[in-house]
């Protein structure tokens, strides 16, 4: 069986090579990195370290980690290696206490976006002859440009349908007859559940891949979006600090995801000591950009629970394979494919006069779709006799919460004390969601 | 005079309205009246009672999230048309009735309406100048 590619020169690259390919791409960052970001340069001088010092990929473990408290300590463009006016490109995610994650890129970089995210729907045989359906959300979120800009890359005509509005999702499905699609798992199934309700069978459909990521799910869930849409399911992942999606990517063989690792280092770490993990041992996914110009990040702790798994791949990709992430290092949730720390939410209470700081976060899955319910306790100065004012009030919390987090959730006013203390302070997080794997 | 409302908080789950009477039985205290105004995620109990300053204590003793409201509460003959020709005072003179409910009098024939308007004191002048007979806390009490 032959295995498509994208891009077979680089993809399927001699180890040797490639390895090569890294040290150059390495050496020549770290140089550039060290000219251009200030935050780098001291961390180098207060090591003693020098550009000259990293000589080989070999050296990577003599360079200092990234941690996301950096970028919002350089908030929000402290950390670009270039002038603004190379940057053709900002994106942003939500943040825990207000301040965003903020990522730029220059033309270059959107080339390169372009190109790992071409080899990743690439690998489930799409070509120029396709049409691409992007049920991502297009916006500050990376998810929707960045899989439209890999589609278009490839050649193929490019449906920017964004999230919402599923009834004309599904005509455009329909009537445009696109052949793959873009979308978080959980709103995959929204659309197939729409689809039964509605009596339209998938076979009016002409989809034969689709392509998942941005929010945990699971094997069954695969093996029920495949039969519910008649494709192909496969799993990429990529986070916008390094690129967004397009950072690694399922092959046909589906086990593991490659890493486009001719441009985005993987290392796994023990998350306590720092120090790197063999090959087939979990632990903490951590990333190198070694060609991005605007944000070239050093071996940034991405918090997500991974492996490299040993051993070659039967697509004759030489890229290393990743296990997809485990787990979080933090507390962070994802709800419906959006990073929503719990802090987030207090932040939001704090600021709205009468609300009671006691709160608990219940996420739970109604269908296929994630469900966040916010309860937040009364208390006797805040109660009315008047419903319409009691209902404003949840209201008001909820439009707070969703222009915060960006993400809908239905606010549920409580009885004073009723949310279960532990130790002083109420449990703040329920997640009823099973089996959680990204 | 306007009357002493007490109303409660109540989450929507079983038992909710049963431990707020519960409270009030332990406290001695006589419902005159109960309405209760739902929504799909709470409730809220509205009470008129005996001894109102029991009943308050009582409730906030046990944890239960309760306020005062003023309400006017009108006695009305058991007679067709007796409620409308009140509504139809309150309406003409621009007032509008948030919510109602109604009782059997504690003070002989007919009814006791307990009204909640827009306008609290406004109502209670329109009505008294209409001629309408209007409850206070004692005779809710006996």
């Amino acid at each position: 069986m032959s295995y498509h590619m994208y891009n077979r020169e680089a993809e399927a690259m001699p180890k040797e090579k490639l390895r090569e390919l890294q040290s150059e791409r390495l050496c020549e960052m770290v140089k550039r990195v060290y000219e251009k970001v200030p935050m780098y340069r001291e961390r180098f001088d207060s090591m003693g370290l020098k550009p000259e010092d990293i000589k080989s990929i070999n050296d990577l473990t003599k360079l200092p980690f990234t941690y996301k408290q950096d970028l919002r300590d350089n908030y929000p463009f402290g950390l670009f290696a270039v002038p603004m006016d190379e940057v053709v490109r900002i994106h942003a995610s939500s943040g825990t206490t207000g301040k965003q994650t903020v990522v730029g890129y220059t033309e270059k970089d959107m080339k390169l976006w372009g190109e790992v995210m071409a080899r990743t729907i690439g690998a489930g045989g799409v070509t120029k002859s396709d049409i691409g359906h992007i049920s991502y959300g297009y916006g500050l979120f990376t998810g929707g440009l960045g899989g439209g800009l890999g589609s278009e890359t490839i050649g193929c005509a490019t449906i920017p349908a964004s999230t919402g509005n599923t009834k004309r999702q599904v005509t455009i499905l329909e009537d445009f007859k696109p052949t793959f699609i873009l979308a978080t798992p959980s709103y995959a199934l929204t659309i197939a559940e729409y689809m039964e309700q509605n009596g339209i069978t998938a076979d009016s459909l002409n989809l034969k891949a689709g392509f998942f990521g941005a929010e945990p799910w699971t094997e069954s869930m695969r093996k029920e979006i495949e039969k519910r849409l008649n494709l192909k399911a496969y799993d990429i992942y990529g986070l916008s600090e390094v690129i967004g999606p397009g950072v690694a990517y399922e092959c046909e063989c589906q086990h593991g995801l490659h890493v486009n690792e001719d441009h985005f280092y993987l290392e796994i770490i023990d998350p306590e000591t720092g120090e790197p993990l063999p090959d087939g041992t979990e632990g903490e996914i951590v990333f190198t950009c070694m060609t991005k110009e605007a944000l070239p990040l050093i071996r940034y702790r991405t918090r997500d629970v991974g492996m490299r798994i040993p051993g070659e791949c039967e697509c004759g990709r030489t890229f290393v394979r990743m296990m997809k992430p485990a787990g979080r290092t933090d507390d962070m949730l994802i709800i419906r494919g959006v990073n929503v720390f719990p802090s987030q939410i207090e932040s939001v209470l704090m600021e709205l006069d009468g609300i009671a700081p006691y709160y608990q976060m219940i996420v739970e899955r109604t269908g296929n779709l994630d469900n966040l319910t916010v309860l937040v306790e009364l208390t006797e100065d805040t109660f009315t006799d008047e419903v319409r004012k009691l209902e404003a009030m949840s209201k008001k919390v909820t439009d707070a919460i969703h222009s915060v987090l960006g993400i809908a959730c239905k606010v549920k006013l409580v009885e004073p004390k009723s949310i279960e203390r532990f130790e002083g302070k109420a449990k703040r997080v329920i997640d009823k969601r099973t089996q959680v794997n990204f | 005079m306007l009357l002493k409302q007490i109303s409660v908080f109540a989450e929507n789950r079983r038992g909710a309205i049963m431990d707020i009477t519960g409270v009030l039985f332990n406290a001695g205290v006589n419902l005159r009246a109960i309405s209760i105004a739902d929504t799909t995620d709470f409730g809220v109990v509205r009470l008129i009672v005996d001894k109102r300053k029991e009943a308050l204590t009582a409730l906030r003793e046990n944890g239960m999230t309760v306020k005062e409201t003023d309400v006017v509460a009108l006695a009305v003959d058991d007679t067709p048309g007796a409620f409308h020709n009140a509504l139809k005072a309150l309406t003409e003179s621009g007032i509008m009735v948030e919510y109602s409910y109604g009782f059997v009098s504690p003070i002989g024939e007919g009814a006791t309406i307990i009204l909640k308007c827009d306008d609290q004191e406004k109502a209670l002048g329109c009505l008294t100048a209409k001629g309408f007979k209007l409850l206070t806390a004692d005779d809710v009490k006996f």
